[in-house]
């Protein structure tokens, strides 16, 4: 490979591996705060033992988010000057205020929110829960900010090969991204309740039958089941944001070769680039122009109309149908579940198997989307302003190729150790729960409202 | 204002800079030197830094951020020419940051695995550090002497981290620790002063310019205090050391403050020897500067969160004040 593929190969490696972890964390944050305001206004102490257990868990994702992190920001300039160079003074103040809000804000809180719950007062410590949810979402916004302005730029104008921002306003709101913050932090949302669920799932199958275990399984199947078609509708106007923004992405997506008025919807075919046609097609007829136009015979862009411009287009081709597929799958089991689970009732044990199963199909969901997001953006790294062959920088293939194969073991390494130890520490609470009983907390609010 | 705006991001990422050295300086420092603790001590080692760490490396992802959001046209230089460094630093702060949480998490018989990896990440990113600085400081030269230097400063960071390191313990723990933290900072004073004067006699001689600005008249006079203050702080810090080896006293902070003055010391030095240069005598922090519209923007910013920023770390640090207790999450 030369120097450009292994650039992207390693940029794409650090970056899958990292996202992996935000996007239980902005999630789990979110489910913390609520453990943790129940507990506080119930008294109820599965609650507490749900945010102990569920506390561990997030740190130890966070840890990783962050490493991971202090990665990427590196990357930027080791393997893309070029992107600095040309449009440092949009991303710049985006990946600036992304640091100074909400970098400081969770990892500052994360300490108190970890290891203080006896040395503040429970008032401070549920501030530093929110505070460290805050910060993770505030993270989110400005790096989707950021990378929606990649994909649709706005709000500036070219000065000898440098972008000069004319508004903030339409930087920071440019058109794609109100739909992919929408669309990402549903997805941490569905990543983050499916964990929940597989892990309790897996420690009820382990025995566990404490009411902490019980509740979070729960509120994560109902998470789920309430975030699931909320989903699949933004997803779908994200995707006719993406078609008036960028149609040769949907057209790749699509695997639409020529411009077609009632184009099919490709549930499966095997895009052939060589020849520019699909083989083993199976199509539902007028499909694509249906959801893309609202019109069965709309007329839909085809990749020829973009010769030379395009995405390479089986990636973005199969990641698309991978995560819609897994979408449908999350739909389907939590809507199950959430039937099956109504009133009160436990998890039968193939439900709780089906969760186990399904414990980290957010990531393959939100990776794959991603892939459909990112590689569809090429051969352009900010869409109509810069190339990404015109960021690489100097370094050779040779020592980028020595450091990827470094970073990929080291990944690799511990993505096993993690999916180990969640496993572990959920087998370890079941061996010491407590229980099944409503224990009081000395709650001041509880203890009001009994007197 | 295009004067003044990369001189304002110049020195904000000289701050940011130095809290990183000093902050994750005490933490990679207690890394380095956890396989001399047993055990229980490693635990507490560990738990010393445990509530912190995570914000210390924040402070290198501003400083490395305002690199790339201020000076873009250095940004993609320096870290290009540093590419193996950097991605070696990574790696090990990849290792020493998850094995904090794996090493309470994993099953019990990998947990020394873990601890190899903190020490070993840690170890390493602080090594690579100090390479880097030896690397930038010679202008990415590309000599066996200016490795050999990179070599020697590698080390000398390493130290220099081994001291705070273990001045921080000094003040965080107590008994049979304690008493060996003391014995760790003594030798660590040693070469962390080494590799100080290295840099401040190669600094001058790899460029003329450097040289000019220490040794011209009268300005000198004023500079020499830095050496002079900094070999005094160095005396002072070792007094105080054999003092506690002695017998342990309340005093038992000053250590600590020594070595961050000595930092501080040392640091200003360099910084006063790159103004106004970003990469010596080849781009100054106008010539790498972002468009001005956009410091404006991002300097709001900073003069809102920044304060915030710099509180809610002082009330961090006051919530875990005094002696290290065992972490626990209840």
């Amino acid at each position: 490979m030369d120097a450009l593929a292994l650039a992207r190969v390693q940029f794409a490696a650090n970056i899958t591996f990292h996202i992996l972890f935000p996007a239980i964390t902005m999630g789990l944050a979110w489910l913390l705060v609520y453990f943790k305001t129940k507990q506080d206004r119930t008294g109820e102490a599965h609650w507490r033992e749900a945010y102990r257990f569920w506390v561990k868990v997030f740190a130890l994702s966070f840890a990783l988010g962050v490493v991971s992190g202090i990665t990427m920001s590196f990357q930027f300039g080791t393997n893309w000057p070029g992107f600095m160079e040309t449009v440092g003074n949009v991303a710049g103040p985006l990946l600036g205020y992304e640091v100074l809000t909400a970098f400081f804000l969770e990892a500052t809180f994360l300490g108190v929110m970890l290891f203080g719950r006896k040395r503040v007062s429970n008032r401070v410590h549920t501030l530093a829960t929110w505070m460290v949810a805050i910060g993770t979402s505030m993270s989110a916004f400005w790096i989707l900010s950021l990378n929606s302005w990649m994909q649709t730029p706005a709000g500036f104008e070219m000065r000898d090969g440098q972008a000069f921002v004319l508004s903030w306003t339409e930087v920071i709101f440019n058109p794609s991204m109100p739909y992919r913050v929408t669309h990402m932090m549903l997805a941490t949302g569905l990543t983050a309740a499916f964990v929940v669920a597989g892990l309790s799932a897996f420690r009820q199958l382990r025995g566990d039958t404490t009411e902490a275990n019980r509740v979070a399984l729960r509120v994560a199947v109902w998470l789920a089941a309430f975030l699931a078609p909320i989903q699949i509708v933004a997803g779908d106007l994200h995707g006719l944001n993406t078609l008036e923004h960028q149609p040769a992405k949907v057209a790749a997506m699509e695997g639409l070769w020529e411009d077609t008025e009632g184009a099919d919807l490709l549930l499966f075919a095997w895009p052939d680039e060589a020849n520019r046609e699909n083989s083993f097609e199976i199509a539902i007829p007028k499909g694509a122009s249906l959801i893309l136009t609202h019109d069965l015979n709309g007329l839909v862009q085809g990749l020829n109309s973009f010769e030379g411009e395009h995405p390479k287009v089986a990636p973005v081709f199969f990641g698309f149908r991978i995560m819609i597929g897994v979408g449908l799958l999350m739909l389907l089991v939590s809507w199950t579940g959430a039937w099956v689970m109504r009133k009160g009732r436990d998890a039968p044990t193939w439900l709780a198997r089906v969760l186990v199963g399904m414990t980290f199909s957010g990531w393959v969901a939100t990776v794959s989307g991603w892939y459909v997001s990112e590689i569809g953006r090429q051969p352009w790294l900010v869409q109509g302003v810069l190339k990404t062959v015109d960021a690489l920088g100097p370094v050779a293939a040779g020592p980028i190729a020595a450091s990827l194969t470094t970073y990929v073991l080291l990944y690799l390494g511990l993505l096993a150790a993690y999916i180990s130890v969640v496993f572990y520490l959920a087998s370890q609470a079941t061996a010491g729960h407590i229980p099944r009983e409503r224990e009081r907390l000395d709650n001041p609010l509880q203890q009001r409202a009994g007197a | 204002m295009d004067f003044w705006l990369p001189v304002v991001f110049a020195g904000l990422m000289a701050l940011a800079m130095l809290i990183y050295v000093v902050l994750d300086g005490y933490d990679l420092g207690v890394g380095v030197l956890l396989n001399g603790g047993d055990d229980k001590e490693k635990d507490m080692m560990i738990a010393s830094i445990g509530p912190f760490w995570d914000a210390n490396e924040t402070w290198l992802v501003l400083g490395i951020g305002i690199l790339l959001i201020a000076f873009p046209m250095a940004h993609g230089t320096i870290l290009s020419s540093l590419y193996l460094e950097v991605a070696v630093m990574l790696v090990g702060l990849t290792l020493r940051g998850v094995a904090f949480d794996f090493r309470v998490k994993a099953r019990e018989p990998h947990k020394p695995l873990w601890n190899a990896a903190f020490f070993g990440g840690s170890l390493l990113a602080s090594l690579a550090q100090g390479f880097m600085l030896g690397h930038y400081i010679t202008s990415f030269e590309d000599s066996f002497g200016a490795y050999a230097f990179s070599a020697l400063i590698s080390l000398s960071v390493v130290a220099g981290y081994a001291l705070l390191g273990a001045t921080w313990l000094i003040m965080k723990s107590e008994h049979e620790l304690q008493k060996k933290a003391v014995r760790w900072a003594q030798g660590a004073l040693w070469l962390t002063a080494v590799g100080i004067a290295a840099v401040s006699i190669a600094t001058p001689l790899i460029s003329t310019r450097v040289f000019d600005k220490w040794f011209a008249f009268p300005q000198f006079l004023l500079l020499s205090q830095i050496p002079a203050v900094s070999i005094a702080l160095i005396l002072a810090c070792h007094f105080r050391l054999r003092k506690l080896a002695n017998n342990i006293d309340h005093r038992e902070w000053q250590p600590f403050a020594f070595a961050v003055s000595i930092f501080l010391l040392a640091f200003a030095g360099l910084a006063y020897s790159l103004f106004p240069y970003l990469i010596i005598d080849e781009i100054t922090i106008w010539e790498a500067a972002s468009a001005t519209s956009s410091l404006q923007f991002i300097l709001w910013g900073v003069l809102i969160t920044l304060p915030a920023i710099l509180g809610y770390t002082v009330f961090a640090y006051r919530v875990f004040w005094g002696k290290t207790r065992e972490l626990s999450y209840d």
